[in-house]
């Protein structure tokens, strides 16, 4: 998945990095194909080359040695809202049909069944970054039809498309997951599988969401992860497994 | 500490402690969890472990914020049991994004009713809080989205240095301290060490805020302890994991209080309790910067 997610950004990218496996898959990518990618943390570090994988997103690391640090308000308002943000990763603990995502509760917002965390920069993410790359595990408690509550924009929902809202970015444009990749169609914003990795069956995905999943008709195999790529994974950029999963 | 506290931090207040992962001033939220403080309007971007624990302690009746977790590590259960149990009091949440809440503050500190922001546009936000609004921008017509400002009684910040009257040095992250200290009606200023105003006066772009805007100034080393002081201390990452089964259970949280806040007469006698230990493990290793010609 980190693979999956580092293969998602372009050399010269800026992008808006989240704590987690984006902050994994961003830094695997600054060392491998696109070492000019710029990563600007919300906390402000702006051109971060952390020596360590930071355990936060306001880790000391990130400051040393960046291009600049920026105060929050400059990082929303010159930096986001200004439109200078190519890539947003975002995760979720739920993710819908038109790629609308909730991390504020499951359940109603005032009797939750759980409370979390809530919006952070999430929000004003999947609003104006250019495109937005969602990375989470797929499962139909986590895909449902629609969200219990819509934290960040997706390509469509009852307040209307991202055209009519006038939203000034893509939204999310590829969701990467443990199984495979989705995109929202051209038609209807609607996910659909396009990608999968070696050994999943495209037919068996469908019952890992809540709606009736759509198959693009040629899905693409996705290459795994070489041998390079893992060692810098496992040996350099998170050698005390942090967030890659314990072998 | 004891003073300023006393003297500028009443029941009922709205008080805002920021810091985003550097500098919390865990000190001065230890202070007011000693001298009982109650009914306070906890507001911060993230209120991380520091403001569960003014919640554990019952100080506070409503809290604002856009991120509620433990970075890195899970819940805060101590507001998870306010809010779901109503457990040691019952807690009012209101909830914004981070812009939202930068926003607040930039209003608060440009003394402007309401802040302006393309945002929310989609988002379910809006409907849970009634306070994010709109306007019709007066040149574009375009709709705007807006949040109020944010005028704490009092805000403490935590900042590297400063000399006695409160111009303050910060360095590295640095979140919203400077909206969070223009917008309050009373500043508390903490720091790892008071220099001379020669100090200050010889590299006058890192003062992020003038000292004639600062009510009390506190010298308290470690006092953001277990966040961190940039070019100070790194970060208390296994604290803040250990956070995790501390404040799961309540009893074990409340022995926690206990112990390490009633159980201390202040932050010298905290960082003893820690041991030396501490200090060997997170005191900052030197990366100094060059400087540069402030010459004309």
């Amino acid at each position: 998945m980190a693979c999956a997610a580092a293969r998602e950004l372009r050399d010269g990218d800026v992008v808006f990095v989240g704590i987690g496996l984006p902050n994994l898959a961003c830094n695997l990518a600054r060392a491998t194909h696109a070492p000019n990618l710029v990563l600007i943390y919300e906390s402000g570090a702006v051109g971060a080359v952390p020596e360590r994988l930071p355990v936060s997103i306001g880790d000391p690391a990130l400051v040393t040695d960046s291009l600049a640090v920026a105060s929050m308000a400059e990082v929303f308002q010159s930096y986001l809202q200004g439109g200078r943000i190519q890539v947003g990763f975002l995760g979720g603990a739920q993710i819908d049909r038109f790629a609308n995502i909730n991390s504020t509760v499951i359940g109603p917002y005032d009797r939750p069944k759980v409370r979390l965390p809530g919006s952070g920069g999430a929000c004003e993410i999947a609003i104006h970054a250019e495109r937005v790359v969602v990375v989470a595990p797929l499962s139909a408690r986590s895909f449902p039809a629609e969200v219990d509550f819509i934290t960040s924009p997706g390509q469509a929902n009852k307040y209307g498309t991202r055209e009519q809202l006038r939203l000034p970015g893509k939204g999310p444009v590829r969701v990467v997951t443990d199984v495979g990749v989705l995109e929202p169609s051209a038609q209807d914003g609607e996910l659909e599988l396009v990608g999968v990795y070696a050994g999943i069956d495209p037919d068996d995905v469908k019952g890992l969401v809540g709606w009736p999943l759509r198959i693009r008709s040629e899905v693409e195999r996705l290459r795994p992860p070489s041998k390079e790529e893992l060692r810098l994974l496992r040996e350099v950029l998170d050698p005390h497994h942090l967030y890659l999963q314990k072998q | 500490m004891r003073d300023a506290v006393a003297r500028f931090v009443r029941d009922g207040d709205v008080v805002v402690i920021e810091g985003f992962t550097h500098l919390i001033c865990f000190a001065a939220a230890h202070e007011i969890i000693r001298q009982r403080r109650r009914d306070l309007t906890l507001c911060r971007l993230t209120p991380d472990l520091i403001f569960d624990q003014l919640i554990a302690a019952g100080c506070a009746r409503k809290l604002v914020f856009s991120w509620a977790g433990n970075p890195g590590v899970g819940s805060l259960h101590a507001l998870r049991r306010a809010v779901e149990k109503g457990e040691p009091a019952p807690l009012e949440l209101e909830e914004y994004s981070h812009f939202g809440m930068v926003a607040r503050l930039a209003a608060g500190a440009a003394n402007l009713p309401f802040w302006p922001l393309r945002n929310y546009r989609g988002s379910d936000l809006p409907s849970v809080n009634p306070h994010i609004r709109t306007v019709t921008c007066p040149y574009t017509g375009e709709e705007l989205a807006t949040v109020p400002a944010l005028r704490p009684d009092v805000t403490i910040v935590h900042a590297q240095r400063a000399d006695e009257s409160g111009n303050a040095q910060i360095w590295g992250l640095y979140g919203v301290q400077k909206e969070a200290a223009f917008a309050a009606r009373r500043v508390i200023v903490v720091v790892e060490e008071i220099v001379p105003e020669s100090v200050v006066r010889a590299d006058p772009n890192r003062t992020v805020f003038p000292g004639f805007i600062v009510d009390a100034v506190v010298c308290e080393p470690w006092g953001a302890h277990p966040s961190y002081a940039q070019g100070y201390y790194d970060r208390d990452n296994d604290y803040y994991v250990a956070w995790e089964e501390i404040s799961r259970d309540r009893q074990r949280l409340e022995a926690w209080l206990a112990e390490f806040v009633h159980g201390v007469s202040g932050r010298a006698q905290y960082m003893e309790k820690l041991g030396p230990g501490l200090r060997e493990r997170l005191s900052a290793k030197p990366r100094v910067s060059s400087g540069v010609n402030y010459g004309f």
